[in-house]
Formats: structure tokens, C-alpha cells, sequence
């Protein structure tokens, strides 16, 4: 089973959940994959032991000069402006590049083959029993659902698979929340909140992934965000208290589930919830 | 025309919160939204939408069933999976046009394919220059910079630009850095604040940018408030204010106000004006 963790806005509260929830159901048998690729924060609450680093690479055109004529068919057809004829020589941008591989194709000259370029590494080891695996994207590099995908192909399928998803609603998280069993949306009760649950819910129902909703930095008032949840049949499966010691354990690195009493258990029942909810549909 | 672009790393910082009283106290600017996958400036800026564009992302294929010989060329070639039983599934589709390319029948054609929409409006405050991606769309960076071109023509080079940039540091990202004179980044003293902060402004470096910081909850914690402090200090980057946790932000914000206009004379307002005070003297130098 593979769960998703996601969220419209950033900062309500993925890593949080990602984590804890990881922690807590340990004697499961849990992988985490963190796929949020450009700011991946999994790993300072749940330190490697032992990690072992692959390299992410992305393919892009080499050209062999001598065999080129200097046409400029590839360039004409790249969609990306990745390639250009400067003075009959092909220049390639690679940054611009989408790894399509067309020019390879179109070249009548053979002159283009399949190179790489580094678009980001993926980290993989165990933390404290569970099963973790990172994607980091390098600075500059814009191919992050290209590396998401990556990280996604290390799932086990023997596990409980949690999957931290970077915030919004584009292609890198689209990338995330594909093909999982369930997603849970982290979300707190503010405008802002309410307005990017709103945009991740219409994601999440046009990727066919059934819903569970986290309440970050709830207060007790029945928010705009429950009565929201409620009209919309999304069932809210945790509410986590606005309280300044949980931004405190937080802000050092810490677990709520290990230092906070309750936690534990709110992120098992979590689990049993969705756990149920799959059995039944 | 300086540009300043705030940024974070991290979300959930405050970006947006502090943009929004930098639109105040700029009195008149140019506000520009680029977090297109989830805008949230117009809630606290209230804008009156004057102009309306479509945004065309690239192209999506289709297949015409028609003159479809069902070789399989297009689904060989295609390196985004987006080509099942000669059925084009437009989500995977990047528009690349290999399939158009290599078809032996002719048989695909590329379509202009509208992924979003961007609006200039009137506020309070300014122009404000915004847009909205489409749910589940690609081509965020490229309405990044649709959106630019039109602050930047708003802005007839005379008058300051100030973006709320997009969280992360990928390709929206990259793409509001384009140009940009300044880039603040709103930091939060916690571990993962720490260390998003370090990314972004690795980016900024990279694109030869100036950087500040301000620090956001600083009273969160201690230690990580004085690891961003000397992180700043070694890389010779400007700490231009603090600001402590403050639930008036949610008050504010639950009122549809910027917090500088919801309470002008609390400590947390003061502060504001004091960083924009200190921001101005860096931005001056680009005018």
C-alpha cells in the first residue's frame, strides 16, 4: 500500500506527518520515500545509518561535431530552444533541455547520440528501523518530476509505503500523488490553507487517489476547513492542536510521536483508518 | 526598475504574509504573484481583475484515429509515457512533438493546449500582475515569466516590482529569479528552515543576485535563529529584520488584511517597517 502525503500550500505540515507517522508505525515494516525533491527535509528528523548515494541522470543530446553538418534540423524542431546553430556549429543549453531525445532521431547524419547530464542524486538507508530513501535535485536543475519518478521505482511493495510530496498542485507534485493508494492532505485552518486544500482536492480527484485530510495547527473552533471537509464528504483523520510546544520539538529536529505523549498512537489510528476505509471500497 | 523577488525555500514561512505588507508600506509598486500553483496574494490584497489572458503552456498531441496505421512508432518514441494503445494521455504529454515528428502516416497533430490564466488588476496598493496555473499543469516556469513580461510592461521602468515567488527551488523558481535585482528570503529557524534556506540561496548565488534575509518566528528557536544569523555572517548576506511568532498573522489574515494594516502599531508592525526601511537601502542602488 502506498500513501501519499501532500499538500496544496508549503509549510502545513508534510515532513511532519511524513515523519511521524513513519516512526510510529516502525514494527510495520515502513519505507519513506521523500519525494519533495527541491527542499527534502525527511532525513533531519530521521537520520541515516549506513546511506548509499545513486546519481540521477537525465539524457541530452552529444553532438559529434565532425559528423554534422551544421542543418539546424534539431534546432528547428526542438520545442525547448535547447539547441541552436551558432556560426554552423549546434550549441546545446542543457539546463533547457527536456530529455526527449527527438533530435537524436531527427539528425540525418547520425551526428547526435545519447549523453547525460546530472539532474539530482538519490539517497537511500535505514533510520531507526524504517526503510529510507531521498531525492535531492541539484540547484538549477528543473527537472524534478523527472527525479520523483526515480525515487518512486525504489518503492517496496512489501512495505507500508509513505510518500512525502513536494507542495502544490504542478507537474512535481502530480508526480508524487500518481498512482498511490491514498493520499493524505495536510492542510491548516487559515485562508490560505483553505484555498490550497480546495486546489489539491481537485488534483487528488483528477488523479482518481482517495482523500483522508490532516488538520495542522487546529484550533477548537469548527473552522471553515471542517465545514468545508464536511460538505465535501473528505474525512478528516487527524487534527493536530495549534500548540507551540509541537513548533518547538519541530523546529529542533525533533518527533512529536517520540517525545509528545498520544502522538503514537494518533498517527496507528491514522493508518487503521485508511487501512479500513481501503477494505471497504 | 528594480525587481524584488521574495523567496523561501521552505514553505509556510511567510513569504506571502510579508510580501503583502511590503505592498503596503512600498505604497505604490507593482505586486506581482508568482506563486502560480498556489496563489495566495490576492486574499490579503483584495485585487479588482481589470485584464484577462489565457495561457497557452505548449502543445498537447492528439492522434487522429482516422489515419492511424497503428505502427507503434509514436508510443516507441515517446520518452514520457504518454502514448498508450494510440491514445495520447495528455496529463504525460510534454508537448515535445517527437511523435508529430516520426510518424509515418501523419497521423498526430499538436495543439495549442491553454494550461492557466494570468490577470492585471487594480489594489489598493498598486498594480498587482497575478495568475493561476491550471490543476494538475506543467509549464509553471513559463507563466512565471508570461507574468513578468506583463509586471515588467506595467511597470513602464519606473516603478518598483515586488514578486512573491513560488516555494522550492526548481523551475517556477529559477524562472522568477530571471531578471531580478534582489531576492529576499524569508527564513524560519528550524532545522528544515535551515537547510531549504541554504538551497535557495545557493540558487540566488548561482544567478548572481543579491540576497537578504529576514527571519520569520525567530523566537522559535534559539539555536537555529543563531545558526541563520552566522550562516549569514560567513556568506557576507544582510539580515535585514526579525520578526517574532505573532498569531496576529492569522488575525490579519483571517480578516483578508495585510498585518502591517491590521494592527500599525503593534511591535510585529514595527519591525516590518524597520526591514523595509533597511530593505530600501539595498534596493536603492538599482533604481
Amino acid at each position: 500500500m502506498r500513501i501519499v502525503i501532500a499538500s496544496g500550500k508549503g509549510g502545513t505540515g508534510k515532513t511532519l506527518v511524513a515523519t511521524n507517522m513513519a516512526f510510529s508505525l516502525v514494527s510495520k515494516g515502513i519505507q519513506l520515500l521523500d519525494c519533495d525533491v527541491e527542499e527534502p527535509n525527511d532525513h533531519l528528523f530521521l537520520p541515516f545509518e549506513n546511506p548509499l548515494t545513486e546519481h540521477v541522470t537525465a539524457l541530452v543530446p552529444e553532438i559529434i561535431n565532425v559528423k554534422c553538418s551544421g542543418c539546424g534540423l534539431c534546432a528547428s524542431r526542438c520545442m525547448y530552444n535547447a539547441l541552436s546553430v551558432i556560426k554552423g556549429k549546434v550549441m546545446l543549453f542543457s539546463d533547457l533541455c527536456h530529455s526527449c531525445g527527438g533530435c537524436i532521431i531527427y539528425c540525418p547524419f547520425q551526428a547526435i547520440e545519447q549523453g547525460e547530464k546530472a539532474i539530482g542524486r538519490i539517497i537511500m538507508g535505514s533510520s531507526q528501523g524504517i526503510d529510507l530513501v531521498a531525492g535531492i535535485l541539484n540547484i538549477k536543475s528543473v527537472q524534478a518530476p523527472e527525479l520523483i519518478k526515480e525515487v518512486l521505482q525504489k518503492a517496496n511493495v512489501k512495505k507500508t509505503v509513505l510518500v512525502d510530496a513536494p507542495p502544490g498542485t504542478s507537474c512535481s507534485a502530480v508526480a508524487a500523488v500518481s498512482g498511490a493508494d491514498f493520499c493524505l492532505l495536510v492542510t491548516e485552518p487559515t485562508p490560505y490553507g483553505l484555498h490550497d486544500l480546495k486546489l489539491a482536492v481537485e488534483m487528488t480527484q483528477k488523479l482518481g487517489v482517495p482523500i483522508g485530510v490532516i488538520i495542522n495547527k487546529s484550533d477548537s473552533n469548527l473552522s471553515r476547513t471542517e465545514q468545508y471537509c464536511l460538505q465535501h464528504n473528505l474525512p478528516i483523520l487527524l487534527q493536530i492542536p495549534y500548540d507551540l510546544k509541537i513548533a518547538k520539538v519541530y523546529a529542533e529536529g525533533g518527533l512529536i510521536s517520540r517525545e509528545l505523549p498520544g502522538y503514537q498512537q494518533s498517527f496507528r489510528d491514522v493508518l487503521g483508518d485508511i487501512e479500513r476505509m481501503s477494505d471497504n471500497a | 526598475m528594480p525587481e524584488l523577488v521574495v523567496l523561501s525555500g521552505k514553505g509556510g514561512t511567510g513569504k506571502t504574509s510579508i510580501a503583502a505588507c511590503f505592498a503596503v508600506l512600498a505604497r505604490q509598486s507593482i505586486i506581482v504573484d508568482c506563486d502560480v500553483d498556489a496563489a495566495n496574494l490576492h486574499l490579503v490584497l483584495n485585487p479588482q481583475i481589470k485584464e484577462k489572458y489565457s495561457f497557452v503552456g505548449g502543445l498537447k498531441a492528439v492522434i487522429k484515429d482516422n489515419d492511424c496505421i497503428q505502427c507503434g512508432q509514436c508510443e516507441q518514441n515517446c520518452r514520457f509515457d504518454a502514448i498508450k494503445d494510440f491514445q495520447v494521455n495528455s496529463m504525460q504529454c510534454e508537448g515535445c512533438a517527437v511523435c508529430y515528428y516520426t510518424c509515418p502516416a501523419a497521423a498526430i497533430e499538436l495543439n495549442d493546449h491553454i494550461s492557466g490564466e494570468y490577470y492585471v488588476s487594480d489594489s489598493c496598493y498598486g498594480t498587482m500582475v497575478h495568475g493561476k496555473l491550471g490543476i494538475a499543469e506543467g509549464n509553471s516556469g513559463k507563466l512565471v515569466a508570461e507574468i513578468k513580461k506583463k509586471a515588467r510592461i506595467a511597470a513602464g521602468g519606473q516603478d518598483l516590482i515586488i514578486i512573491d515567488g513560488p516555494p522550492g527551488i526548481g523551475c517556477p523558481v529559477v524562472s522568477s529569479l530571471v531578471g531580478a535585482d534582489v531576492a529576499l528570503v524569508v527564513a524560519e529557524p528550524t532545522v528544515s528552515g535551515v537547510h531549504d534556506l541554504i538551497r535557495v540561496l545557493e540558487l540566488i548565488s548561482k544567478n548572481n543576485i543579491e540576497a537578504a534575509v529576514c527571519i520569520n518566528k525567530a523566537d522559535l528557536s534559539a539555536e537555529q535563529a543563531s545558526v541563520i544569523r552566522e550562516l549569514c555572517r560567513q556568506k557576507q548576506i544582510a539580515v535585514i529584520g526579525e520578526v517574532k511568532f505573532d498569531q496576529a498573522f492569522v488575525e490579519a489574515l483571517n480578516l483578508n488584511l495585510p498585518l502591517v494594516k491590521y494592527d500599525s502599531d503593534s511591535v510585529t508592525t514595527k519591525n516590518i517597517e524597520q526591514m523595509w526601511a533597511n530593505l530600501l537601502n539595498i534596493i536603492k542602488k538599482y533604481y
